[in-house]
């Protein structure tokens, strides 16, 4: 059970409080309501690029990290295709200087040319390191396309391509920040061992005279029904085959969202799983096996990927893989083996609240789906999910029609 | 609330000084084994770590280690690898193997109110596995298509080239695994290991969390009887093979977009009276993210992602390292530039503002990194490697805050010369 506190000041900004008196980390999140979903389609990647220039130093403060590694601190962001999340520790002395930090990039950016000049190429680095530059690194460039035809969920956060990033002007930039940088727009978590009244007064103090710039109404283009098979083949100079399958899901806040997490978690989650247990241990087919939601907060993809044994034909693996999620449709599924699934969630989600920092990430993230609070019934939800409703998930999502497919093979 | 603030002013800044740190509680099971528990923390759960002195550097043969440590699970006298698993998975646990170049782990992750259901099986993993071959067929197959891919990532070949560059190839910490020891590993290899170095006599048992109170009375139980197959080894590392003379290595890579590149040179590990100050150091040059190697490499220049420095300490030895990876292009320019930061610390005093900065930076750090009784684990581990105790940890602060200009200058004439630095790059 975690304890909160939550209030809002008059520019809209949401505060949410935790504390944890057993810890000497003070760990503050800020979470920005956008993410690579709101991009313009020719312009991909700007979320993410945005997020490094973020450190780029504010209207008053030159350089975000110094004084922040002057009180003992350390940040770090990431950026998915529906959020962007700023995340910092430090020890609780100083917990000032994250508001002083903070508001100030929250009221307005440097918007220093050099900064733009060198983030571009740092995310060139980075879109080389991590996608391009690996085995098997662009599978995701490639599979999102085939799945989404419309909706901007069709593009990675990294973006289509490296041109989008170093295309970026300082006039997107300035736009992008009005647009979406606003108190309104943004939720705050701190956890530690800190007090209301005491975080009430920071926030007032810091973030109570940052005024919203432009409002922004989000209105994405709805993904069609996928109603035929697809699939994409590729050649790769990479030592072994492997096979890619995206299923389009449900939403995050879609009654069957838990269902379907416990799908994948039947499927693959641990090594007395069925896909692990079938394929890589009996019929040795696959060296690796799994089953995963993107879990994105829109309708979203159930994953299957896997890497089949040197000298196994791809066709005759796919087979025997389709043929494990027939049997999870027209078997009875068991009692008990849902219980096990639901046995590991539990304590998974316990212990993600070991940290103080993986707490004020999740409660943000809660109080973005309507409420932080929400954390406290996951245990609950996904105890209430029954075999039947798993079965009926199973059958609405395993249908080839739903099915995009991505071969990728070796040269 | 409406008074005026300053924002161009940094609030107040208290320096720390001193850490808070309970010291765990050490008793001895029956068969000798220490257990160190470490009772803390706000979640109903616990972590259970059985370590053996069985890591990389202890092995006859390359991969017989790191095979061992992950087939214990694999099947046991009683139970088979899936009804392990099942077992395991029914009670919502996770069981991790770990290895290092020092140590082979295996860890329980759990539930507390699950644990009577798994220490009967936790035991067996640990006394009394089999190594069955089919397992072992499977993992080895999985393991052998890992490498190939690996091989194909110019971070991964830098990072196993780098400590044979270092040692050499025939010393404990140099050995480097290739594709033909996948097909050399036998079920026989695997027990001989297991029954030579997975003795009570090499095995310490961590446990943090909130602890029941009677944990310490099972734990002797399923765990504090003898290790019934222990036998004498006949193996014995040596840690005194000298490697001559460094020597730079290019591996090249046609089709990279990115090289890597590995600069760095053998040290001396925790126990040298020169290795906290080689710590800070380090951190300035290239052990955060403000560090003086990032902000050159990559917030000045956009060579790279990240560039990282670090000090790396084994019980027998230690090394230092520079490590990034840079679009080809910039290789040579980085190199060149990495090498201009290191002569800089050789002839420049650390600024006063800046030795500040990394003094707190570093200090909080240590205080972040032990923060909960998972966390404090894992720096008691890597203390009691050395007989050492959590005391250490306020010995190394009261260390760093002493630390002058004058020391770092002299600690990087002393190792820091271009000629006593080795280079790798793999890429183009």
């Amino acid at each position: 059970m975690i304890k909160l506190d939550k209030f809002s000041l008059e520019n809209g900004l949401r505060v949410i409080v935790h504390q944890d008196k057993s810890t000497p980390v003070v760990a503050f999140n800020v979470l920005y309501d956008v993410g690579s979903k709101d991009e313009n389609p020719d312009k991909t990647g700007f979320a993410h690029l945005f997020e490094h220039l973020m450190f780029g130093g504010s209207i008053n403060i030159p350089k975000y990290d110094q004084p922040l590694q002057k009180v003992g601190g350390e940040n770090n962001a990431f950026t998915s295709s529906d959020i962007t999340n700023y995340y910092l520790t430090l020890p609780k002395q100083n917990l000032e200087t994250i508001f002083w930090l903070e508001s100030d990039r929250m009221l307005s950016l440097a918007f220093n040319k050099k900064s733009l000049q060198v983030q571009k190429n740092v995310v060139t680095e980075e879109f080389k390191q991590v996608f391009l530059n690996q085995p098997y690194g662009d599978a995701w460039l490639l599979l999102r396309p085939l799945a989404y035809k419309v909706h901007p969920y069709q593009w990675s956060t990294i973006g289509k391509e490296i041109s989008h990033i170093t295309d970026a002007t300082m006039e997107d930039v300035k736009n992008f920040y009005n647009n979406y940088y606003n108190p309104e727009n943004a939720i705050v978590v701190i956890g530690g061992d800190v007090e209301l009244d005491q975080i009430k007064e920071l926030s007032h103090k810091w973030f109570g005279s940052i005024l919203n710039v432009n409002s922004q109404c989000r209105n994405l283009a709805k993904e069609p029904v996928q109603n035929s098979f697809r699939e994409e083949t590729v050649r790769r100079d990479v030592p072994v085959d492997a096979i890619y399958k995206a299923f389009h899901m449900c939403s995050r806040l879609d009654e069957n969202y838990h269902a379907t997490d416990l799908l994948s978690d039947i499927l693959s989650n641990g090594d007395s799983s069925r896909l692990y247990q079938q394929l890589v241990k009996k019929q040795t087919l696959f060296t690796d096996i799994n089953a995963f939601i993107t879990g994105e907060i829109e309708e979203g993809l159930f994953v299957i990927t896997g890497k089949i044994l040197k000298g196994v034909d791809i066709k005759i693996a796919e087979e025997a893989l389709n043929n494990e999620l027939s049997k999870i449709i027209n078997e009875q599924l068991k009692q008990s083996e849902l219980q096990k699934v639901k046995n590991k969630v539990e304590a998974t989600l316990v212990f993600s609240e070991v940290s103080i920092l993986n707490k004020v990430i999740n409660l943000a993230y809660m109080e973005l789906l309507g409420d932080a609070n929400l954390i406290n019934q996951e245990i609950k939800n996904y105890g209430k999910v029954t075999t039947k409703q798993v079965q009926n998930v199973a059958s609405t999502i395993f249908d080839k029609n739903n099915c995009s497919t991505l071969y990728y093979l070796s040269n | 609330m409406d008074k005026v603030i300053n924002r161009k002013k940094q609030p107040a800044v208290l320096s720390i000084k001193s850490i808070d740190l309970t010291n765990p509680t050490i008793i001895n099971l029956d068969n000798g084994i220490p257990v160190y528990f470490l009772k803390d923390g706000t979640q109903d759960l616990l972590k259970i770590e059985v370590a053996f002195g069985a890591g990389l550097a202890n092995q006859p043969k390359r991969l017989v280690s790191s095979f061992t440590n992950k087939m214990l699970s694999e099947g046991t006298n009683s139970y088979s690898a899936f009804e392990i698993a099942e077992k395991l998975d029914s009670s919502g646990a996770y069981l991790v193997t770990t290895i290092d170049k020092d140590y082979a782990s295996i860890t329980l992750y759990c539930l507390i109110k699950h644990l009577d259901n798994l220490l009967p099986i936790f035991e067996e993993i640990i006394k009394a596995p089999v190594f069955p071959q089919n397992e072992l067929h499977i993992l080895l197959n999985k393991a052998k298509q890992d490498f190939i891919i690996n091989q194909q990532k110019v971070k991964y070949r830098a990072s196993v080239n780098f400590p044979r560059l270092l040692f050499g190839e025939q010393h404990p910490y140099g050995q480097m695994a290739i594709l033909t020891d996948f097909d050399e590993i036998t079920q026989l290899d695997l027990e001989n290991y297991y029954q030579s170095r997975y003795h009570a006599k090499y095995s310490k048992i961590f446990v943090s969390g909130k602890i029941p109170s009677d944990l310490d009375k099972k734990l002797n139980k399923y765990l504090g009887s003898s290790f019934s197959k222990e036998k004498q080894s006949d193996f014995q590392p040596d840690f005194n093979l000298q490697k001559t003379k460094y020597k730079n290595l290019h591996i090249t890579v046609n089709e990279a977009l990115q090289s890597a590149i590995w600069i760095g040179r053998k040290l001396f590990n925790k126990l040298h009276p020169d290795f906290i100050g080689m710590q800070l150091l380090n951190t300035i040059l290239g052990g955060y993210f403000g560090s003086r190697l990032m902000t050159s490499i990559r917030e000045d220049k956009g060579y790279t992602y990240g560039i990282i420095s670090s000090v790396v300490s084994l019980k027998m030895d230690g090394y230092f390292y520079i490590s990034t990876e840079v679009g080809t292009e910039y290789s040579d320019l980085t190199i060149t530039e990495v090498h201009r930061e290191i002569d800089k610390l050789r002839t420049d005093l650390i600024p006063t503002q800046e030795i500040e900065l990394v003094k707190n930076f570093f200090l909080g750090q240590l205080i972040r990194d032990l923060d909960g009784p998972f966390a404090v684990h894992d720096k008691l581990k890597a203390v009691v490697l050395y007989d050492l105790d959590l005391k250490y940890y306020q010995h190394l602060i009261d260390r760093i805050m002493i630390i002058t200009p004058e020391e770092l200058i002299m600690l990087a004439n002393k190792y820091l010369s271009k000629d006593s630095l080795v280079e790798l790059v793999v890429g183009k």
